[in-house]
């Protein structure tokens, strides 16, 4: 199949791209790495009457380290360019840990933060990564720039808080509390593929080495990022026990997630992958918290 | 009727000039309008690599990219490979060693993506092969023999620097 003809625009900086989404809104997509629109155009599930290709504006392909944020990373940044970037295990060891299981290298070269981010596929890994590490989205409109937390930014499958006329612009990844071990974990029939189930999770250890705070959120588990509180508030103020972890990986696994199933699992085998991942993740999180809370 | 625009492409150290719609896929236009059939259309939705290609040295899928998105760029594709018609290049030579292929219809989108990553990491695992080419389908077989002749390409790659 082949893309039903449309309207293609490059503009070379950001106020040209926000002038363009402006001017055309629903009609316009914008073409970041491409390698989720461009399946859905060859398929003619998706028919923009314009593309607005960003992928020749420079500015917004960057990773920072600035003020008191561990990160900075534009919506054009390429999955491969977080994946060899010396500052990402640094100051996000939870993404740099998931980023190998973002589909195929010939994908990660082309594919953007921010394009996936804005796709909100509930299967995707980078949603779940931001939601965890609590990021903000920066996005740009006509009328000027905005934050969102992540969130606030997913509301669905494929559904974003995006207006018509708006860019995401920018992701800032807050620091990582002391004392923080963090985790991601996935099931997928092959390396690559969509997940069948994953989770990030991060613990933080208070200064004596009890449950501080945790965070489990999951993908391909409903239509978006899904956060399972309770199990995480449950740990709070507990030893790590097998026992206190197990408990929360049982609660996280049968009520708090809504997988779908698909034509690999049922839902029923989600819900148990989800258990034993949450356990392992866990696990790994807390070791590493203790670690760091070591170092 | 869509307008065409000019574009110049270099593809394998040669510029290409062009008036092309904006939907036509790179994949299309190397195939198409400059003769080069070397790079494969498999499943036209980004999953069997077969259309691999390298974009400024970097291996991508030139099936999701339109080839107006490759103006002014640089690419390679499986013809530019070898130095001569009777001079294979060493990672094709070692897929022929190795029968690293039968029916021979996802070796170019294996070649493409295996150059790069050898580049970046010349003494590879067998896991790391086999991730490195998880985004390649082969129908014909399973990748045993594809695996070995990419480790086999890598012992010789390796050797003389």
């Amino acid at each position: 199949m082949k893309p039903v003809p449309f309207g293609y625009h490059a503009p070379t900086s950001l106020e040209q791209a926000v002038e363009l989404k402006g001017q055309y809104g629903d009609e316009a997509k914008i073409l970041a790495g491409g390698q989720s629109l461009v399946p859905a155009m060859n398929f003619r599930v998706v028919q923009p009457a314009v593309l607005i290709d960003l992928n020749r504006v420079p500015e917004l392909a960057y990773i920072k380290h600035a003020g008191e944020s561990a990160l900075r990373i534009g919506a054009m940044t390429r999955e491969r360019q977080l994946e060899f970037d010396p500052l990402i295990p640094l100051r996000a060891p939870l993404l740099a840990e998931a980023i190998p299981h973002v589909a195929h290298p010939q994908i990660r070269n082309r594919g953007t933060l921010g394009g996936s981010l804005v796709n909100a596929d509930p299967a995707a890994e980078l949603p779940v990564i931001m939601v965890a590490l609590g990021a903000r989205l920066k996005v740009r409109g006509s009328g000027g720039e905005r934050w969102v937390g992540a969130q606030d930014f997913f509301l669905g499958m494929f559904s974003t808080d995006l207006a018509p006329e708006e860019i995401l612009v920018e992701v800032e990844l807050p620091p990582m509390p002391p004392r923080t071990g963090w985790s991601f974990i996935e099931v997928a029939p092959r390396h690559g593929d969509y997940a069948l189930m994953g989770l990030a999770a991060l613990v933080t250890l208070d200064a004596g080495g009890r449950i501080q705070n945790a965070r489990l959120v999951y993908l391909n588990a409903g239509e978006g990022p899904v956060v399972a509180d309770r199990a995480a508030q449950g740990l709070s103020g507990q030893a790590a026990t097998e026992t206190a972890i197990a408990e929360a990986a049982e609660l996280a696994g049968r009520e708090e997630i809504d997988p779908l199933g698909n034509i690999h699992a049922t839902p029923e085998f989600q819900r148990h992958l989800a258990g034993v991942l949450t356990r392992r993740a866990l696990q790994q999180a807390t070791r590493r918290a203790q670690e760091a809370g070591q170092a | 009727m869509t307008e065409l625009r000019s574009i110049s492409v270099t593809v394998n150290e040669r510029v290409y000039k062009r008036e092309v719609e904006p939907r036509l896929l790179l994949a299309d236009f190397l195939r198409h309008e400059l003769g080069l059939t070397g790079t494969h259309v498999g499943c036209e939705h980004g999953v069997c690599g077969a259309c691999t290609i390298m974009l400024e040295g970097e291996a991508v899928r030139s099936c999701l990219l339109f080839a107006i998105q490759a103006d002014g760029l640089s690419l390679t594709t499986v013809e530019g490979l070898a130095e001569s018609q009777d001079q294979l290049h060493p990672l094709q030579q070692a897929f022929w060693e190795a029968h690293g292929l039968q029916c021979g219809f996802c070796t170019p989108g294996i070649l493409m993506t295996v150059i790069p990553f050898l580049e970046r990491n010349p003494h590879p695992s067998e896991a790391e092969v086999r991730a490195a080419i998880s985004g390649n389908l082969c129908r014909c077989t399973g990748y045993q023999h594809i695996v070995d002749a990419v480790l086999l390409a890598a012992s010789q790659w390796a050797a003389p620097g």
